[in-house]
């Protein structure tokens, strides 16, 4: 280090306390780097001024429109010099992490060996969108730093107006609760969309995530614009081992307040075990000898609640597959919206049925790209043109499981129905 | 002089996984059987075929140095057979083939400085956004934010003590980068943009700013004899909506801009539906480096929510049950104008009913 340290003692409070600081980490990366004296002295100039001191521009890598978030300086003295000058550009790049975000220590160090040798050694694992955010590199570094990860085998992710990097869970890989193979179906869509996610073309944003089951650990409902949720529509399996054994640590109050009164929709039942009943719908398992709990599936929801509870002794079915739901997002601009289901279920098991989700992806994307106002999101489009529109341009059937209740006012143009039950009849009589 | 040659991106996408996967992972994919959860921190996951594996799950700083990196592969190395993944909420986890090696790994981060915990019915990681640190349009700092709060709350971390499992989140900005969570903490502003009128021609696209905001309140005008934007105050909500594509409109205001906590956001479907987060706190100030006044907002209604929450109730379940006034009354927060919902929507979030709780 030839530069002296600047003086931080906002920053230098944030050394003390048990959790891990990243302060002591960037000053460990001053000691080699003159870069990151500089980023300390701005992010403490930001601390005593409560201020950010970062604008964007114009910095890419060759072939590609997104994936580098640019920043230069704006602290600067009465001269219009930067007061940290050896900080004053400090360019991220997002990298498409692996679905499930698993590594072997062999990339990782690779990857930082990158950084140290090309940007200030400051990574994140990860950002909101699920990147490995690269932060901070030179305007002149970016392209021999992106080479490097290249060649690892690592590209960028979205930025602007693209699709998004994606994000999946452990999934399959881990998670016996995995209703379809979350990391193919995760690859399968995002590297179809490879030119959307480089060159930045579309009116907004358009974000894809996969959760493997309800839980939906990838928070995708909300922050997807086309999320893949795993489900599974036969019947809950039981394990009698496992809920025996559950039965015994956690006993009858337990079972009664903590599982079946939490059933949303009252699908289970406590009964003596004389009194359980089989049938097609029907998942049944002792707990003891003389209770046990009757589950009836055709009222069960798939919230994963009671699963979550008595895991192993409760899992999701065999018959697979996943809801997609679109149009998920935050505030800007109407208001927050959940996404809402377009697909109630779709099979996700073979190559044929991947390229059903791919195409599904596409077509919303195009109707999207053709459709929307700039800066305006999926959902924002959908809730514009109303729902309807939007199946009937992508040719999706209407499913009453696409909505919470039906209308509650009169006010709608009505003399298609007669045509419209005649189609539902006709489809009926062909499937 | 010719320009030299360029090199080609590979666009090869997102890396497959199973190159990256544990063994026991890569073998077990698709066939676990199910998990239990032997300590805070543990999870031990079994497959079908009867294999095991451990997995140790740890806090980190999410933006690492790469000394930290390597010291986490080091410890990979030796434990984990050189396998590690992250969470949505950066914490890292080890898979280990083995019980053995469980409490020595755990010794070993603890030393390190790598809390263990996060599983389960736990206080998790914050998940947070970029700040002072990188972001163009920030309020206030995310990772120093989350540091001063994770200090504090670590005990909660390493327990699963919790009713059900606590997301928390931090926003820079109304934006929201941090998402959904338990409880949020997002800068709110309070004060209309200032403009630098001799900037906005040179830097911004007015009418795309104009088209920005959610209440129509930015016109262009021409001030001072250049084109510029106004905006009408009145009408103004201080979202923040024009500042991105146009940064003359300051909307970050070292003193005005302040902090609102929201609570009950939660995106899984486990028992009711999805839910948004609704504002619950406001008025508090932007105190770095370690954001004192808003540790205790956050602090106090997690720990009556701990107190007062049936086991399995998220935070929002638990709300369900006790109503909104009895929230404002054992949390001791004001139930202000400002809280009651007048954006579009709004009447959805009115009692029409007479249940009132006594």
């Amino acid at each position: 280090m030839a530069k002296d340290m600047h003086k931080t003692p906002m920053l230098d409070a944030l050394e003390t306390g048990p959790w891990p600081s990243f302060v002591t980490g960037l000053k460990r990366l001053a000691k080699d780097k003159d870069y990151v004296v500089d980023l300390l002295g701005q992010l403490e100039h930001s601390y005593e001024t409560r201020k950010g001191y970062w604008k964007g521009g114009t910095v890419g890598v060759f072939g590609y429109g997104g994936g580098v978030i640019p920043r230069f300086t704006e602290a600067k003295d009465e001269s219009g010099k930067p007061m940290f000058p050896a900080a004053a550009e400090f360019h991220t790049l997002r990298v498409m992490p692996p679905a499930g975000m698993h590594y072997n220590t062999d990339v990782l160090r690779k990857l930082a060996d990158v950084w140290e040798q090309h940007g200030s050694g400051l990574i994140a694992f990860h950002g909101q969108s699920g990147d490995i955010m690269f932060q901070g590199a030179t305007s002149e570094n970016v392209q021999p730093a992106f080479d490097a990860i290249n060649e690892l085998g690592f590209d960028l992710g979205g930025a602007g107006p693209a699709v998004r990097t994606s994000m999946s869970c452990v999934g399959a890989a881990r998670c016996e609760q995995s209703c379809y193979d979350e990391a193919r179906a995760h690859r399968a869509v995002i590297n179809s969309f490879l030119d959307d996610i480089h060159r930045p073309s579309l009116p907004y944003k358009f974000k894809f995530k996969f959760s493997g089951c309800p839980n939906d650990c990838m928070n995708s409902i909300q922050r997807a614009d086309m999320a893949v949720i795993g489900t599974w529509r036969d019947n809950i399996r039981t394990d009698a081992t496992l809920a025996k054994k559950w039965f015994v640590k956690h006993g009858m109050n337990e079972l009664v307040n903590d599982v079946i009164a939490r059933c949303p929709t009252k699908a289970i039942q406590l009964k003596e075990v004389k009194d359980l009943k089989a049938g097609a719908s029907v998942s049944t398992v002792a707990v003891s000898d003389t209770h046990g709990i009757e589950i009836e599936n055709r009222d069960c929801v798939r919230c994963m609640h009671c699963i979550n509870v008595m895991t192993g002794a409760l899992a999701p079915g065999k018959d697979k597959g996943a809801t997609v739901l679109v149009g998920g997002k935050r505030t800007l601009k109407i208001g927050d919206l959940m996404g809402t289901v377009v697909v109630p279920f779709m099979k996700l098991e073979t190559e044929e049925d991947r390229d059903k989700l791919v195409e599904l992806g596409q077509k919303i994307i195009d109707f999207f790209a053709e459709n929307a106002l700039e800066h305006e999101r999926t959902g924002e489009m959908i809730e514009r043109i109303g729902i309807v529109n939007f199946l009937e341009a992508l040719e999706i059937p209407i499913d009453a499981n696409m909505v919470s209740q039906p209308r509650t006012n009169p006010y709608v143009r009505m003399d298609g129905w007669d045509e419209e039950v005649a189609k539902i009849k006709a489809a009926k009589q062909v499937a | 002089m010719a320009q030299p040659q360029m090199r080609r991106a590979i666009e090869s996408g997102v890396p497959d996984n199973q190159q990256y996967l544990h063994p026991l992972l890569k073998k077990n994919y698709g066939n676990w059987k199910y998990h239990d959860r032997p300590r805070p921190g543990v999870l031990h996951h079994v497959a079908h075929g009867g294999d095991q594996v451990w997995t140790v799950r740890a806090g980190t700083q999410r933006q690492m140095d790469v000394f930290t990196i390597r010291r986490l592969c080091d410890i990979a190395d030796q434990y984990a057979e050189g396998h590690v993944r992250f969470t949505i909420r950066s914490n890292i986890e080890f898979m280990l083939s083995s019980e053995a090696k469980v409490a020595p790994l755990i010794a070993e981060l603890e030393k390190s400085g790598f809390p263990v915990g996060g599983t389960g019915n736990s206080v998790s990681m914050i998940a947070h956004t970029q700040g002072w640190l990188h972001c163009d349009i920030p309020g206030t700092d995310a990772s120093g934010a989350v540091k001063a709060l994770m200090d504090e709350l670590i005990d909660e971390f390493r327990k699963e003590e919790m009713p059900n499992r606590v997301h928390l989140s931090t926003s820079c900005c109304e934006i929201n980068c941090g998402g959904q969570a338990d409880i949020a903490i997002i800068i709110q502003h309070t004060k209309p943009p200032k403009i630098n009128h001799d900037l906005v021609a040179n830097v911004c696209e007015r009418p795309a700013v104009v088209a920005r905001c959610p209440v129509a309140a930015i016109r262009p005008a021409l001030v001072n004899g250049k084109p510029s934007l106004e905006v009408d105050e009145k009408k103004c909500i201080c979202c923040g909506a024009c500042y991105p594509p146009c940064p003359p409109m300051q909307i970050n205001d070292p003193e005005h801009s302040k902090f609102a906590i929201w609570v009950g956001g939660k995106n899984s479907n486990a028992r009711a539906k999805p839910t948004f987060m609704k504002m619950v706190a406001a008025g508090i100030p932007n105190n770095p480096p370690r954001w004192p006044e808003v540790s205790e907002v956050v602090k106090r209604i997690l720990y009556v929510y701990k107190d007062d929450a049936r086991p399995w109730e998220r935070l929002s379940d638990w709300v369900e049950r006790i109503g909104w006034p009895r929230f404002f009354e054992k949390t001791d927060l004001p139930f202000t104008k400002y809280l009651i919902d007048d954006w579009r929507g709004a009447r959805a979030n009115l009692n029409a009913s007479t249940h009132i709780r006594f």
